[in-house]
């Protein structure tokens, strides 16, 4: 076991550890930040991967995007900062915790039954022939997947936007 | 490097989501646990594509586009709650029951 593994086994048990808090803190603030941990430890992951520009793609658009648009998500629903008893649906907790802890064992049960591969880890970069890849054979799935993100920005300012008439309306 | 540690960190990640999923009350929280199964989906696949050393860099080249999809659900998602929220003054999915029977 070389020291690689040993630090691939630290990270793994880091990214459990953030992932845990993420679903059980009572406080939103803290779940944000704790997701802000998780990430950074799967792109460190990628990095290990030989997978640099995945990596940093996560630490441009999830930590720097998706992260500030949850707090701006939480801070403008008003959630109640700091502990909140009420963030928990109880009566929910023992079923969910039966059906995610059995859907573990037996995401588990298979790969360690079906998959002992061993990762060949190529060294130098992939990024150039990745770029490459992304715009011969990839080019469609890429534009229309660039055509799906406009579609999505169109969307949220429709749907976050004050309609004024809307609001006449409601208030008639 | 075996490929079954990350696997399984993978599966760990997909289960907590999905009890985030189950169990949290705030609209916004949810989102946070779809989040987290999208994450345990892109290690899955960066992981494979090491392990198959694909020459066309496939799984890269998909976790790439779910980190896309993942940032306009995300931008979609949040802009419904701030919808449910003007109109309903609560981002608890509890109340949010107008189409149950």
């Amino acid at each position: 076991m070389g020291a690689i593994d040993i630090v691939s086994y630290f990270l793994i048990l880091g990214l459990l550890l953030a992932a845990v808090r993420v679903v059980t803190t009572s406080n939103v603030i803290h779940a944000a930040i704790s997701l802000v941990f998780t990430l950074a430890i799967t792109a460190v992951i990628f990095l290990l991967l030989s997978a640099e520009f995945v990596g940093m793609v996560v630490v441009l658009v999830y930590i720097g995007a998706v992260i500030v648009l949850f707090l701006f998500g939480i801070m403008i629903t008003r959630a109640p900062l700091g502990q909140n008893a009420e963030l928990d649906n109880e009566k929910n907790k023992t079923l969910g915790l039966v059906i995610s802890l059995s859907i573990f064992a037996l995401f588990s049960y298979v790969i360690i039954n079906s998959f002992d591969g061993k990762m060949n880890i190529t060294e130098g970069t992939s990024t150039q022939v990745l770029g490459e890849i992304l715009l011969t054979r990839f080019v469609y799935p890429f534009e229309i997947v660039s055509f799906v993100l406009l579609a999505a920005l169109i969307g949220g300012i429709t749907l976050a936007r004050k309609d004024n008439a809307l609001i006449d309306e409601d208030q008639v | 490097m075996s490929v079954q540690p990350f696997l399984i960190a993978g599966a760990g990640l997909f289960s907590m989501g999905i009890y985030g999923i189950l169990v949290r009350r705030n609209a916004v929280m949810v989102l946070l646990s779809i989040e987290l199964i999208l994450n345990a989906v892109n290690i899955n696949f960066v992981v494979f594509n090491a392990m198959l050393s694909d020459t066309l860099l496939s799984g890269q080249i998909f976790s790439i586009f779910v980190i896309t999809i993942a940032a306009a659900e995300v931008g979609i998602g949040l802009a419904i709650v701030l919808m449910l929220f003007r109109n309903r003054q609560t981002a608890n999915i509890n109340e949010f029951d107008l189409m149950k029977w």
